[in-house]
């Protein structure tokens, strides 16, 4: 724990060090704001419904956006050697990168709050349940994500390819729902089970599942160890 | 003390590192050297437990590199190829991120931090970020950062590289100087580095340790015949020629004549000093000798033809 502590507080000064966290939070900010204030006032519905289906479609490119450089940029400048070489256990370090990133995603995220305030503060009739459990499944799903970005940070030292896959590899998770009716269907319940929007639109509706909690973790634990099974295997080359 | 078994390691086809063995003692400083990709740092970078063996075993007193990964790191020290550093943290942010790693923290790490800047030079720039930090600094820096947590055993590789000669002699310094304490694996890929810090030698070519001793016994075991380059005056090219009959120990190679002077090379063994015999063979035959100066063969021929010897066999 406090080995993953100490990984998670460098990443986190390396973010804020940067220009990098500032301007991915605004980007993410603007965006959202644009889209969601944009209707919001032309339907006349109390609820977060447009920034919670708008949200998923900017974490596709803003996630593997801050996740790319994670592990990458240590293959890259050789830092990993150093890394390697200290009494650190390969999974304390991918997990203290995975919560780092994690955090920036909950801080953009944060940052959508002030949606929130305004609805409460012009609207009537605030469904505050189904925007926590909304809220939820963002934060979930950014989670998954994170671990998604971070596995393809892992295969390579170059950060515009782990973008690149990461960006595919999320595309994937989110369109899987959308490929539905072109698959058979003894295997359309195994492909909407993968398939990352269904279990979002469950938790968004207000229903709290156990079997959509255990997607969303066990994609995020299936992706960290894969991470780590990839540092592994670099050190049997 | 480290005890190296067999040790081998492959990328894919390539046999970087052929079952090479060797020991040091603790407070030894050991220079491993050898032509760029020879194999050394693929070594330091399996003693680190970075890669892992193909085969053979690496010991550290009773552990072993492969079951006792993070003890064994625990005691190391080790400054990577190319010195990688986090360049957008300062100084001090950077040791107190890898002393937290090893558990130093507090009143801990500040009698730690104040040991490292003390040894390794760095009271300028603590507070300054690595990336503002000259390349002689980051060198220390990386320095301090392994040695952070006072390590009985420190591995560099090619500690001086890119460095100019005065950073090159006061990192020297620095390195005999922590050798009295502390057992220092360093490799270099140029001999004058290495010959003027350590203790011992081993030479690595094509994977393979071709010489291990230190310098004195490197060249008695090395060292081949003696030339000896002689100019006379007025010498019969017969007489040259035919010294062997009157100077047994001594073989003609060479003669070479330009404006009355003749340039000749004999060879003896490095044994043996015949030259008071050559000498008064010269005045028998009426030489007038200009010049002698006997050639015998340094360090750096040794160190040349043994990593190029192989060479032509491959």
């Amino acid at each position: 724990m406090h080995n993953i502590r100490i990984i998670y507080k460098r990443e986190l000064h390396e973010y804020f060090n940067s220009p990098m966290a500032y301007i991915f939070l605004v980007i993410f900010a603007v965006v959202n704001g644009y889209f969601f204030t944009n209707t919001f006032f032309l339907f006349g519905q109390s609820d977060l419904r447009m920034l919670f289906d708008i949200v998923p479609l900017v974490y596709l490119f803003f996630i593997p956006a801050v996740s790319m450089g994670l592990i990458a940029r240590e293959n890259n400048t050789g830092t990993m050697e150093t890394i390697s070489t200290m009494p650190l256990n390969t999974y304390e370090f991918v997990l203290g990168k995975f919560l780092a990133g994690f955090c920036l995603i909950l801080l953009g995220l944060g940052a959508t709050v002030i949606h929130f305030i305004t609805l409460v503060s012009v609207g009537t009739n605030v469904d505050y349940g189904a925007i926590f459990s909304g809220y939820l499944g963002l934060a979930l799903m950014g989670a998954m994500y994170t671990a998604v970005g971070i596995y393809a940070s892992s295969v390579t030292d170059n950060q515009v390819v782990a973008f690149i896959i990461g960006v595919f590899l999320v595309l994937v998770f989110y369109m899987l729902d959308k490929t539905l009716v072109f698959v058979p269907h003894s295997i359309a319940g195994i492909i909407q089970f993968l398939a990352v929007d269904y279990h979002l639109s469950n938790i968004s509706r207000g229903v709290i599942d156990s079997r959509n909690l255990i997607y969303f973790f066990s994609m995020i634990g299936f992706f960290i160890f894969l991470t780590i099974q990839t540092l592994e295997v670099r050190r049997w080359k | 003390m480290i005890k190296v078994t067999d040790l081998s390691k492959n990328y894919s086809t390539v046999e970087a590192v052929k079952s090479i063995s060797f020991n040091i003692q603790d407070g030894e400083i050991v220079g491993f050297l050898g032509a760029n990709g020879a194999g050394k740092t693929t070594t330091l970078k399996m003693m680190t437990g970075y890669l892992v063996p193909t085969s053979g075993q690496i010991e550290f007193n009773d552990l072993n590199i492969i079951d006792d990964t993070h003890e064994i790191q625990k005691q190391i020290g080790y400054l990577p190829e190319l010195n990688p550093l986090y360049t957008e943290m300062r100084v001090y942010e950077y040791l107190e991120f890898l002393a937290g790693i090893r558990k130093i923290i507090g009143r801990k790490f500040k009698e730690a931090l104040s040991r490292v800047i003390e040894e390794c030079g760095l009271r300028g720039v603590v507070h300054k970020n690595i990336a503002d930090c000259s390349k002689g600094y980051r060198q220390r820096i990386g320095l301090a950062a392994a040695m952070i947590h006072d390590p009985k055993i420190l591995i560099l590789d090619e500690p001086v590289t890119g460095l100019d000669p005065n950073q090159i002699v006061e990192i020297r310094g620095l390195i005999k100087q922590l050798g009295k304490e502390k057992l220092v694996f360093m490799s270099s890929h140029i001999l004058q580095e290495i010959q003027a810090t350590v203790d011992r030698i081993m030479i690595i070519n094509q994977g393979e340790i071709v010489a291990n001793g230190t310098s004195d016994e490197l060249m008695s075991n090395f060292m081949g015949n003696v030339i000896l380059n002689i100019e006379v005056k007025g010498a019969a090219p017969e007489t040259i020629e035919h010294i062997q009959a009157k100077v047994p120990s001594v073989k003609f190679v060479s003669l070479n004549t330009s404006n009355d002077i003749q340039q000749i090379q004999f060879e003896y063994g490095k044994d043996q000093d015949p030259r008071e015999d050559i000498f008064r063979y010269a005045v028998e035959n009426h030489w007038t000798i200009l010049k002698m100066t006997p050639h015998t063969t340094n360090l750096e021929d040794i160190f040349r033809d043994l990593t190029t010897e192989s060479d032509a066999h491959a």
